[in-house]
């Protein structure tokens, strides 16, 4: 969401759009960034019951990786995962990546 | 009391003054808790509340935080709303005065100046709204009873300006003025309502087929652009203000502006204060003008947003400035004194400045020493960075 000058925004504070928590992207807070490898994946679906930020996409238990919108780099994914198939990396190496 | 109901004038208090213009403004939501000197305001705007004179919703609440509280969900709510204080209780709503002015919600409140705590003191000076000045509130400071009843209607209009959409203070000294009775110059109740006109409000909450959320929580990414519009609001106040104070004028008949002159024009020193002092600092003017002395004062009326333009034209080329503060700040310069010198840094011909602190926690300033500070300026015996006293025991 690109953020807007001070003459752009209602005063106050006040949000004038509802539904616009929409817009908010928490995964901008994320400092370490989830990968995985799926080769060593089992989609035994730890993850998804971990992630706090419904943060892990999948398909019918398939496990298909992260929504980057949302994933604030907690670990909690990689810490609980029994075959180590994520793997937290700084966010400093994407610079510049979408995501 | 009784009040007359025609335009003419009543020998009132400061407070009766006060109240009287709620009365006219008639607020939708007043919440207050009373507090020693504002307490007789609170008590004759109830009792206009309990004789169904005013359709006011008056809300007693348990502490002036609560009482800001409730104005500000009034206010935000959509209503005209108004409260008053002193000292402690301004403190107390600290936290919430901050708030409502960042919400922009244009709330009204007489402040009637006392002493902090502590030592505990009940009376006169300016370090209850002293403490508020960065709050971003406009702050308007009153001489007399007449001035506290003008700029409390003056204010509704100032607050609720779509370029300014800020909350107002009105100063008036306490029990000097609060509790002092002078006669005062009461308009008709359908002239002031016409001059206050119907709130216009921005983004009401009770508009609920158009809802909008109040208060959520800003972080660094829009923070700072809020507060940058808080700083553009108190700019557009200087513009805003003399256009309201000519139609004010145009109603009522009182001329009021960023600062009143005082046999200024061709004055070679000049006194500058806020409040009921300069109607003492005006009798010395008089006094020492009939002896020979080129001196003249300069009253703030407006010390939030503080109008430097103004002083700058005013005071370039003086030989001295002396400014009164009834007020400390401990560990740096008074605070009106730090503004006034600050603001004449970039005057081409800078006076000579002294700086004065007088009548904290009600000690009488008397002709003697307003003289007293006028006689050093009049001998060019003033220091900028010494900080005198007038009517304490050295």
């Amino acid at each position: 969401m690109p953020l807007k000058s001070w003459k752009e925004i209602p005063i106050g504070g006040v949000i004038v759009t509802p539904g616009s928590a929409r817009e908010y992207k928490t995964g901008t807070w994320r400092v370490m960034r989830p990968i995985l490898h799926k080769e060593k994946c089992i989609d035994c679906m730890f993850c998804w019951l971990y992630c706090p930020d419904q943060a892990i996409v999948q398909e019918n238990a398939v496990m298909k990786g992260f929504n980057y919108d949302y994933c604030k780099g907690c670990g909690l994914c990689a810490k609980v995962c029994p075959k180590q198939a994520i793997e937290m990396r700084p966010e400093t190496e994407f610079v510049g990546e979408e995501g | 009391m009784k009040m007359q109901k025609v335009l003419e004038k009543v020998a009132i208090t400061g407070a009766e003054a006060v109240a009287y213009a709620m009365k006219q403004i008639e607020p939708d939501v007043v919440a207050a808790y009373p507090i020693t000197p504002q307490t007789p305001i609170v008590e004759y705007f109830a009792k206009y509340v309990a004789d169904g004179v005013v359709k006011t919703e008056m809300i007693p609440v348990e502490s002036e935080h609560s009482a800001m509280s409730a104005l500000v969900g009034a206010a935000a709510a959509g209503a005209r709303a108004m409260t008053a204080t002193s000292a402690n209780g301004l403190a107390l709503m600290h936290e919430i005065v901050y708030i409502a002015a960042s919400y922009r919600l244009p709330i009204v409140m007489p402040v009637v100046n006392r002493a902090l705590s502590g030592p505990l003191n009940i009376h006169c000076d300016h370090s209850d709204v002293m403490a508020e000045r960065d709050s971003g509130w406009i702050q308007l400071f009153a001489e007399s009873n007449q001035e506290a009843y003008d700029l409390t209607i003056l204010a509704v209009r100032l607050a609720e300006h779509e370029a300014v959409r800020l909350p107002v203070m009105v100063n008036l000294d306490g029990f000097i003025l609060s509790h002092g009775v002078e006669p005062v110059e009461l308009y008709p109740d359908e002239l002031v309502k016409k001059f206050v006109g119907e709130p216009k409000p921005y983004y009401p909450l009770l508009d609920t087929d158009h809802p909008v959320t109040w208060g959520p929580i800003d972080l660094y990414d829009y923070y700072f652009e809020h507060k940058r519009q808080q700083v553009e609001a108190m700019e557009n106040v200087k513009k805003v203000f003399p256009e309201i104070a000519k139609e004010f004028e145009e109603m009522f008949g009182r001329r009021y502006n960023f600062v009143e002159e005082y046999k200024l024009d061709d004055a070679d020193h000049v006194m500058i204060a806020l409040g009921s002092t300069n109607s003492t600092i005006k009798y010395v003017v008089d006094e020492l003008r009939e002896e020979g002395y080129k001196v003249g004062a300069l009253k703030i009326w407006m010390f939030r947003p503080f109008p430097k333009e103004t002083l700058q034209r005013l005071l370039n080329g003086r030989k001295t400035v002396v400014v009164l503060d009834r007020a400390l700040s401990f560990g740096a310069e008074a605070p009106l004194y730090e503004a006034v010198k600050s603001a004449l840094y970039e005057v081409a011909a800078r006076p000579l400045l002294g700086s004065y602190v007088y009548g904290l926690g009600g000690r009488d300033v008397k002709p003697e020493h307003i003289r007293k500070a006028f006689e050093d300026a009049i001998r060019g015996n003033l220091i900028a960075d010494e900080q005198r006293y007038l009517g304490l025991r050295e």
